[in-house]
């Protein structure tokens, strides 16, 4: 065994936004779920024209207003302030979510607190107690052409977030394809996790004792490689 | 057809106990927070409208709006997507301890909803919360090898909206994402009172411009210097 250690070792969210970022398709247009799916669009890379959606009813909107300089009218769904790019265009709730659950999106990024192998998301909340709260997750899983997500691969207690099967209650049904994690990329693809990339320090043997279900491959695993200074 | 009502109180004023009201408005943007507060001050004045039923996409936040009616004491329940916002004390605290009821609607699902009722369709099928225990109980169907819940119409006896430029005759344009729910509410209710910042005479609009036409507006009322939801929240105003 490598002397890894995982709560010391795995990537921060910040490496796991830039390794999402580095996927999203010039041309593209993308919603990026509140809290740390958010963090991915500073990672965009140079050169791409990448369209962002958010439920409240804006598409094409740009970074966060400097402190001081916000005009709370014009806000993304996690209640943040924001700028307009050239381009940006308002619309209601109902148009907001056709362009969601009619396919119009390209990509979607979430959080979660569970994934299964079969595609399944768990993100809205994790038992019957307090105050249950859903947004649009449920609507945002269903909607883009790809379901993304970005997690660390267990929990603080250590507990594997990848599984057979979700104990927590489900967000959708079969909607994951791909999910980064702090320790690897992963496809779902079969009802199977697919290895794709790996943090190269961890080996095989590691990584699929803190993953809950059977990681498969399917050729070459590559080696996860993020800037260190981020 | 002149449909201004020169103030807020006025505007509020028939909305009965036990009414069903979509309030418009998305986290800090487009909440009509002078005729929520209408709303408040008739409670506190004659103790009605009570056991109010309230459609939004959150449960209030901070003190002021619909945290604020929360907390009066005037709503029996609450259809909404998001209560848990950052300062949702109001709500958090009734709900816990047994004394609001909640019915937690997607948030897509719910804009659907409430347009579909605007537009005069009964239900409609969606894919989301299929598989989910918010689908309990809801029939399914399969199209094109794809499962779908079947989500019904909301209704409403009132609306209160929020816009930026208005006329007397109903037409509405609005502030940015201050848009949000407003427009498919004002379609919804049996009756909708809206207050806007500008209110002209029929022509002011440019007809181009307008988001909201006429026919979905009953009441409206210039609130010339609207307050703003976020930021009252973030100065601690309690109301």
């Amino acid at each position: 065994m490598s002397d890894f250690n995982i709560l010391e070792d795995q990537l921060s969210n910040a490496q796991i936004a830039w390794r999402a970022a580095q996927d999203i398709e010039d041309g593209s247009y993308v919603n990026l779920g509140i809290g740390f799916p958010e963090m991915i669009a500073k990672f965009q890379p140079e050169g791409r024209d990448v369209t962002y959606h958010t439920e409240n009813g804006v598409l094409g909107f740009g970074k966060a207003p400097a402190e001081g300089e916000e005009d709370w009218d014009l806000i993304n769904a996690g209640k943040k302030a924001i700028t307009l790019n050239p381009g940006a265009s308002f619309f209601h709730h109902a148009d907001s979510f056709s362009m969601v659950r009619g396919g119009h999106l390209d990509l979607a990024v979430l959080g979660a607190y569970q994934i299964a192998q079969n595609g399944d998301l768990a993100n809205w909340r994790v038992g019957s107690k307090g105050v249950p709260a859903v947004g649009g997750a449920m609507d945002l899983v269903h909607g883009a052409k790809r379901v993304a997500v970005v997690t660390d691969h267990v929990t603080k207690k250590g507990q594997p977030k990848l599984v057979e099967t979700c104990t927590f209650p489900l967000t959708g049904v079969g909607c994951v394809t791909r999910v980064y994690t702090s320790l690897a990329v992963i496809d779902i693809e079969g009802g199977k996790f697919i290895l794709r990339e790996k943090l190269p320090q961890i080996s095989m043997e590691e990584l699929q004792a803190v993953t809950g279900a059977t990681l498969h491959t399917d050729g070459d695993v590559l080696d996860l490689i993020v800037p260190q200074d981020l | 057809m002149d449909k201004t009502i020169s103030t807020v109180a006025e505007a509020v004023a028939e909305i009965p106990d036990g009414a069903q009201v979509m309030i418009g408005g998305f986290g800090g943007s487009g909440a009509p927070i002078e005729l929520i507060h209408a709303l408040i001050d008739r409670f506190r004045a004659t103790g009605s409208p009570k056991n109010i039923t309230v459609i939004n996409n959150n449960a209030g936040n901070g003190y002021i709006g619909i945290a604020a009616m929360i907390k009066a004491g005037m709503v029996k329940k609450m259809i909404c997507s998001f209560p848990r916002s950052s300062n949702a004390e109001a709500f958090n605290e009734k709900f816990l301890a047994g004394e609001i009821e909640l019915e937690l609607v997607p948030q897509g699902t719910l804009a659907e909803r409430i347009r579909a009722r605007g537009a005069g369709i009964p239900a409609f099928y969606t894919p989301t919360s299929f598989g989910t225990e918010l689908a309990e109980g809801k029939p399914t169907e399969e199209f094109d090898g794809k499962m779908y819940v079947r989500e019904s119409w909301l209704k409403a006896d009132y609306a209160l909206i929020k816009g930026q430029m208005g006329d007397t005759v109903g037409n509405m344009t609005y502030r940015m994402a201050g848009r949000n729910f407003n427009p498919l509410m004002a379609m919804a209710a049996t009756k909708t009172i809206a207050q806007v910042s500008e209110l002209g005479a029929p022509g002011s609009i440019d007809p181009q411009q307008v988001i909201t036409p006429g026919i979905f507006v009953d009441a409206i009322v210039e609130v010339s210097e609207p307050q703003q939801e976020e930021v009252l929240v973030r100065t601690g105003v309690v109301y």
